[in-house]
């Protein structure tokens, strides 16, 4: 899983079955400093919000399992929100 | 998933089984702010309406084979979704 952080949505009415009225969130993936390194969209299934530090799932198999499905183009899931982050015995800024 | 913006079709008449009918498109991968970023690539077209100029959202891997109505055929990346709108709110 990556620590990534919710920086946008994607409004699309145009899409595969899949993700129709599943919310999809913009997140940047953030790396060890805590700067972001690329993004991804992911699905939301915890209500994250924008701003939010969030815990996102990039893997095939683990995402159709959330979604309660045998097969699907799905992959990356926003599976929880980060509450506190500590590398190293330090604490990291989560807001 | 990515963003890209379509930027050409691809035509191809002699293929492998499972992908007759199939949409091919050239796609930029965008980053967040929608400027282009890496090498254009071919994705197959699994919403079967997008077009030239439009922003998509695309999935890459074996997801990708999952995304056309025949599963399991031989795709790398295939288009999800049309873009309305990227709303990035806490930027500026």
């Amino acid at each position: 899983m990556k620590v990534g952080r919710v920086v946008g949505t994607i409004v699309s009415t145009i899409n595969i079955p899949l993700f129709d009225s599943q919310r999809m969130l913009l997140c940047d993936l953030l790396d060890i400093d805590g700067n972001a390194a690329g993004y991804t969209i992911a699905i939301d299934v915890v209500d994250a919000g924008e701003g939010d530090t969030v815990l996102i799932l990039d893997e095939g198999t683990s995402a159709r399992q959330i979604m309660g499905r045998e097969w699907g183009a799905i992959r990356a899931v926003v599976v929880g929100i980060v509450d506190q982050l500590a590398i190293d015995g330090e604490l990291r800024d989560v807001s | 998933m990515q963003l890209a913006r379509v930027i050409g079709t691809v035509v191809a008449s002699e293929k492998v089984a499972g992908l007759d009918g199939v949409r091919f498109l050239i796609v930029q991968p965008l980053d967040k702010h929608q400027s282009p970023k890496g090498d254009p690539l071919v994705a197959a077209d699994a919403v079967s309406m997008a077009g030239p100029g439009e922003i998509v959202y695309f999935v890459a891997s074996r997801e990708a084979a999952e995304a056309l109505e025949e599963r399991f055929v031989p795709v790398d990346h295939a288009i999800c979704g049309i873009v309305d709108q990227v709303h990035l709110g806490l930027e500026p």
